[in-house]
């Protein structure tokens, strides 16, 4: 062992354990920022250490370096808030190409592998390529470049279990014998482009969250694979602590859902639309901007409850004025936040935190239910399955136990909403019909703004 | 038996991704997983290292392009992290009024 080797190896240590300090710090929002900085500086030292080993070819690595920081730094700074979950995605897919990228050239240049490095090659390239396929999909279905529904085919799950079982027939055989069975391995990496693309497309858009959480788990292991071809700690490391945070995240927003993991993936969710007239049913109560402005202006408390609608009208800074306003007269303003609303997790948090909301004003579901009688006015902005209390109460309802903001305590609710068309689960929400509801229809930051207006007009 | 000892790495660093993970509250999951993103672009460590001078033709172009998407994801993954939680401010830090 020379001693660059041995130095290299060490700043690694290092290097893990900034990761580690890093991702500690992310437990609050006021170190979360010193928390991120640590952790690329650690990753920062990792690089340069690298660039000192023995024999590289730096034109290579120079150029794709360049191209690389280029891309990732236009991406960055140009994507909009909004967008966050598509570009989180997006960058997952990269993640697991590159493994799938390196293990592929370890093998194409040393191809005499032993059993265990064959499997974990394998491993790696299959996991990458689920990633970056599943990944492209998941993009795109968040971006609407294709459709966000569920798509479901015949057969799905025989040939998604055939798909798996010929994956794993075709490792166990090419690591047999690697390096005599080069085109097991080109074959291995079609299945897995193929099978990332059959298992995400049969979900639906409002299941992103858990999607993506899973793809982010999947980066992270294959990074993991890969450190094992090529026998180096910190990959291995990194990649496992990114491979726990995403199996957590998806765990929390399994939970939030309350359906199973494999529910979320094998039961295409939102595909069916039920028949309408079986849904709750009653007389609703439209209010006027002006009807809603006389609710508001008299609260002594008000929550306001987003939803994936806020993101899409992007009335997130147009909220936090009329929450200022409101403030101004002397009312308490919170945001509450369901750990799904959005298209992936934390995404209304981010957007809030955009339009300047402070985020100790920004409240988790278990906080706001235990006070939710002693608020006077909640305000339901573009969210309606997470509010709808037939999770509660109608053991019919597809959304049975699903853990809700529960809003139809309060004293009064406004909902602002495009139409009467129901949520993503397909059912009516009995919240609408209800005695303490008012409806406020129209596009929701057109309908804040008019709020907006009369405050001001009013002062 | 380096396999078992990159295992036992491997093992032990799961458990403590779930230790630090799990004190994460929600308000940042958002910046949490973008976070994370970048960290799993270490990919980029093994692929420089695996461009070595006698590597050439196909297995260079691989190594190559790893390289691009790696990078990618770290430079993209932190400086789109750092732009989240910039956001994030408490009351009396005041917003831009």
């Amino acid at each position: 062992m020379s001693s660059s080797f041995l130095a290299i190896n060490f700043a690694y240590v290092i290097s893990a354990g900034m990761f580690i300090f890093g991702l500690k710090m992310l437990s609050s929002p006021a170190t979360a920022r010193r928390g991120n900085l640590i952790s690329a500086l650690g990753m920062l030292l990792a690089i340069v250490v690298t660039l000192f080993s023995q024999g590289l070819d730096y034109k290579w690595i120079v150029l794709g370096i360049v191209i690389g920081a280029t891309i990732g730094l236009i991406a960055a700074y140009k994507v909009e808030m909004t967008s966050m979950p598509e570009m989180v995605a997006l960058f997952n897919g990269f993640g697991g190409i590159a493994s799938m990228l390196l293990a592929w050239s370890e093998y194409h240049q040393n191809p005499q592998m032993s059993v265990f490095i064959g499997i974990v090659a394998s491993l790696s390239a299959f996991i990458g390529g689920v990633t970056f396929s599943g990944s492209m999909i998941a993009f795109g279905k968040l971006s609407e470049k294709i459709p966000g529904k569920a798509i479901l085919f015949k057969g799905q799950h025989i040939i998604n279990g055939a798909i798996l079982v010929v994956a794993l027939l075709s490792t166990v055989f090419f690591a047999s014998n690697a390096e005599s069975l080069y085109w097991v391995y080109v074959l291995l990496i079609i299945i897995a482009l193929v099978f990332g693309v059959t298992s995400v497309i049969p979900i639906g858009g409002a299941d992103m969250p858990v999607v993506i959480s899973l793809l982010n788990s999947y980066s992270g292991l294959a990074a993991c694979a890969a450190g094992f071809v090529i026998n180096n700690n910190i990959l291995i490391v990194a990649g496992a602590l990114v491979g726990a945070s995403g199996i957590i995240l998806t765990r929390i927003m399994c939970k939030a859902m309350n359906r199973s993991l494999a529910n979320v993936l094998f039961s295409g969710f939102g595909a069916k639309v039920q028949a309408g007239g079986d849904g709750p049913q009653g007389e609703i109560k439209p209010a006027s901007a002006e009807d809603v402005y006389y609710i508001l202006e008299a609260a002594d408390s008000v929550a306001f409850v987003p939803g994936y609608g806020l993101a899409v009208a992007q009335a997130q800074h147009v909220t936090r004025e009329l929450g200022d306003l409101l403030e101004q007269n002397g009312t308490e303003v919170m945001y509450a936040i369901h750990p799904v609303a959005g298209r992936m997790p934390g995404h209304m948090n981010v957007l809030l935190a955009e339009a300047n909301v402070p985020y100790d004003q920004l409240i988790e579901m278990d906080d706001i239910n235990p006070r939710m009688d002693s608020i006077d006015v909640c305000v339901v902005i573009g969210a309606n399955d997470v509010v709808n209390p037939a999770a509660l109460t109608d053991e019919n309802s597809s959304i049975y136990g699903m853990p809700i903001i529960e809003v139809h305590r309060a004293k009064t609710v406004i909902v602002l909403k495009r139409s009467m068309s129901p949520g993503f689960a397909g059912i009516q929400n009995a919240l609408f019909f209800m005695e303490n509801t008012r409806m406020y229809f129209g596009d929701a930051k057109a309908s804040i703004q008019a709020l907006v207006a009369e405050f001001k007009g009013g002062n | 038996m380096d396999a078992v000892f990159l295992t036992f790495v491997f093992v032990l660093a799961i458990f403590l991704g779930f230790e630090l993970i799990s004190k994460v509250p929600s308000i940042l999951h958002t910046p949490l997983m973008s976070g994370s993103n970048a960290i799993s672009g270490i990919t980029m460590i093994g692929a420089i290292a695996s461009l070595r001078i006698e590597k050439y033709g196909f297995a260079a172009f691989l190594g190559t392009l790893a390289v691009v998407f790696a990078t990618i994801n770290v430079v993209g993954g932190y400086a789109v992290t750092n732009r989240m939680l910039e956001m994030f401010k408490k009351k009396d830090e005041g917003g831009a009024k």
